[in-house]
């Protein structure tokens, strides 16, 4: 696995153009790209073992101001908030518990510097924890390989979701003049289901000119390159992105846990697939 | 059955809980082979009464309270639901409450929430909504307190605990809404549905509110399982408070010879020994439990001699008693004792917990007791925990004097305090008969109260007291 993993940090979409072109033949789809899977994590193994290191980093402690955002929870590289179910699926546990000056654990993992991605479809199949205060996320942010900072680096948010609102989700793109509360962002809201009872396919199609949102193959929000420059700001999405998967526990977005939201809380991941074109 | 309904939740529960006791026969029939299926028609008011369904009003409530409104309806529709709850002391009723239930039985099973629609002439809360009120056995009683109305139209939702119980249900919706600060003010209610929502989500459930009790408890003690309550998280990420009937819930014990626990909840305490009782809804198992510590067969206190002509008895299984206030006053604020009444083998005890003093009234609702032919005062105590140093038990008798209330300057109070030297001494592990003789009380005609305190020996501060047979004889 190593040696793919090295091969996938050179960006892929130029590497697989060759298969994309040998493939065209065998697409019945007169639409849409031939998506190519060219990375994934099915998150097999034994139940409590931890994730697989050699795509995943864990990324450590409180960050700045909560992460930017305030968030209140420690994040950790303990099974206790990260590890196989021995189902299949990767299971991210916040829990209630004083650690490290923090009322909350948790944890956030990264493909940093093991999966660095230009454009392709970037899909995973999650349950989503619920409660007040709760805030998972699958999500890209631009690298910083060049020396920038956020939010010239360019993030894309497949998914992200306020625990008090387990029917709706949130996909957006932040960028430079278009960050934080201005990011471009759409929800999707299920009418009769909701994210943490069953599981929900959620992608990015990142494209040269556009990413197209999809919750459970529906397109529900489409960003173009043309868009934000119309409105005078600056396309960042030609550069390697790696994936983030993380459940953060309060802060701005999602607001603080309450009495009546239950612990520990779970997101639950199946699989995370990356193709190419 | 109507008119044993009154308007507070408890007594429309329990009524319903008596006529399952008397007919045990009627709860779940379970025949794989030839299970009847009935009609699953989700609607109770659409735009008027659905098929089979008719209303009762409950007991001492207004009896023309519900009406049906074809000016306010939810979404323009023919008619609606309206609700005129009385202002307090309203000569018709006290409140508006009654029970929407169906000729015969509905499968409910498919859906997981009752649904409807509401608003009100101002913002109030709803005293209690819900369903499984079929003016009978009401074993699958299921009720929301917790909701507020205000002046627009919205939504409520009241999940089923457990959807796969109610195959044959006719209690399709009940209510019962008093005046808030005395005031009345109006309810609609529209669309009165079930539903199978896929926005609820989450159940949790509990018993005795959550709490691990544990409870002392002796051979033939029926105790039932209390503070049934379902959780289900809403579409809105809020998490809505469903009060359930034990039927809702499945019931286990880890030594059913301890403690045996039947699908009402009901809990018969066996031989010596402690079991669990736990419950579980579904896959979910609840929060909380009850854990019996039988001592076996309970030591009933000795039974009075006295010819029934010479006693004017207050607390006894053996004579007809006065009627009394209480048994306990619950003085606030310093008072700390509980009250854990049992009834075992025919035998009811005054279950005094937490003990430091306790109270017996008869002056308020009740006459005074004229004492004046009778000599002595009995009352037996049980201490079932050892006898901490410095214990003493005081028994206060007190007359209300020719004023006939508390106070005024002219009472007169007698008492008898039981210690480690007392003769009778108090011990432990056996009934102490304390038997004060009144002969010499100045006024003995307007007894008003009786008084158990620790004042005189403050190690009994917290203990367990088992009282039985309190009288006056002569």
């Amino acid at each position: 696995m190593k040696t793919q993993n090295s091969f996938f940090r050179i960006q892929i979409h130029l590497i697989l153009l060759a298969i994309s072109v040998s493939a065209v033949s065998c697409s019945s789809e007169d639409s849409g790209p031939d998506w190519q899977l060219v990375w994934s994590d099915e998150f097999e193994g034994a139940a409590g073992s931890s994730l697989d290191q050699t795509k995943w980093n864990f990324e450590i402690g409180r960050g700045q101001n909560g992460w930017g955002n305030n968030e209140l929870q420690y994040y950790t590289d303990r099974t206790e908030n990260a590890s196989l179910d021995g189902e299949g699926n990767l299971v991210i546990i916040a829990r209630q518990e004083n650690f490290q000056g923090a009322n909350y654990t948790s944890s956030r993992i990264t493909t940093q510097d093991k999966l660095e991605i230009t454009y392709g479809r970037i899909e995973a199949r999650i349950k989503t924890p619920f409660g007040q205060g709760l805030w998972p996320a699958f999500w890209l942010l631009g690298t910083t390989n060049s020396g920038e900072i956020w939010p010239q680096i360019g993030e894309i948010d497949v998914m992200e979701l306020r625990g008090q609102q387990p029917t709706k989700i949130a996909s957006t793109v932040h960028g430079p003049g278009y960050s934080a509360g201005n990011g471009i962002t759409d929800d999707y809201t299920l009418t009769n289901s909701r994210f943490d009872t069953e599981f929900h396919v959620f992608a990015a199609e990142w494209f040269t000119d556009k990413i197209d949102f999809y919750v459970d193959g529906f397109l529900h929000h489409t960003v173009t390159k043309e868009e934000i420059e119309n409105a005078g700001n600056e396309w960042v999405y030609n550069d390697p992105f790696f994936l983030i998967l993380n459940v953060a526990v309060g802060g701005n977005y999602v607001g603080s846990p309450n009495a009546s939201t239950p612990f520990p809380q779970s997101l639950t991941i199946d699989y995370v697939r990356v193709y190419g074109e | 059955m109507i008119t044993t309904y009154s308007n507070t939740m408890k007594q429309i529960l329990y009524s319903g809980l008596l006529f399952i006791l008397v007919l045990p026969g009627c709860e779940r029939s379970v025949n794989d082979l030839d299970e009847p299926t009935f009609p699953t028609n989700p609607n109770v008011f659409i735009d008027g009464f659905s098929g089979g369904l008719n209303y009762a009003a409950f007991a001492g409530s207004v009896p023309a309270a519900f009406q049906v409104d074809t000016e306010v309806t939810f979404d323009n529709t023919s008619s609606s639901m309206r609700f005129e709850i009385p202002e307090v002391n309203d000569p018709r009723g006290g409140y508006a409450g009654g029970t929407f239930f169906t000729s015969g039985p509905r499968d409910l099973s498919g859906y997981n929430a009752l649904t409807f629609y509401a608003k009100a002439s101002e913002s109030v809360p709803m005293d209690i909504v819900g369903f499984g009120n079929d003016l009978g056995a009401n074993t699958y009683v299921a009720s929301v307190t917790d909701f507020r109305v205000n002046s627009n139209w919205n939504k409520y939702i009241i999940p089923i605990p457990n959807p796969e119980v109610l195959t044959e249900e006719q209690g399709m919706f009940f209510y019962s809404f008093g005046p808030i600060d005395g005031k009345g003010f109006t309810i609609w209610i529209d669309e009165v549905k079930f539903e199978n929502l896929g926005t609820i989500a989450q159940p949790r459930h509990k018993i005795f509110n959550g709490q691990d009790q544990v409870v002392t408890s002796f051979t033939g003690i029926v105790t039932n399982v209390e503070g049934l309550i379902s959780t289900y998280n809403l579409p809105d990420g809020s998490d809505q408070d469903v009060n359930a009937t034990a039927a809702y819930f499945d019931f286990s014990t880890t030594d059913a010879t301890v403690a045996a626990v039947d699908d009402l909840g009901n809990v018969t305490v066996g031989e010596q020994g402690t079991a669990t009782i736990t419950a579980s809804v579904g896959d979910v198992d609840a929060l909380g439990s009850l854990t019996i510590e039988s001592d076996g067969p309970f030591d009933a206190a000795p039974v009075p001699t006295e010819d029934a002509g010479n006693v004017i008895s207050i607390f006894s299984n053996a004579y007809e008693n006065v009627p009394v206030d209480f048994y306990n006053g619950f003085y606030a604020p310093f008072q700390t004792t509980t009250s854990n009444d049992f009834e075992v083998n025919g035998d009811n005890v005054l279950n005094y917990e937490n003990f430091n003093f306790v109270g017996i009234e008869f002056n308020q609702n009740v006459p005074t007791i004229d004492g004046s032919e009778m000599t002595n005062f009995r009352v037996n105590i049980f201490l079932p925990n050892p006898v901490p140093a410095n214990s003493a038990f005081t028994a206060n008798l007190r007359d209300f004097g020719a004023d006939d209330n508390f106070g005024g300057g002219d009472d007169t109070t007698l008492s008898f305090t039981v210690n480690a030297g007392s003769n009778p001494a108090l011990v432990s592990g056996q009934w102490i008969s304390i038997d004060l003789d009144i002969s010499g009380m100045a006024n003995k005609s307007n007894l008003g109260q009786i008084v158990f305190d620790s004042d005189a020996g403050p190690g009994l501060q917290g203990a367990t007291i088992y009282v039985d047979n309190v009288y006056l004889h002569k």
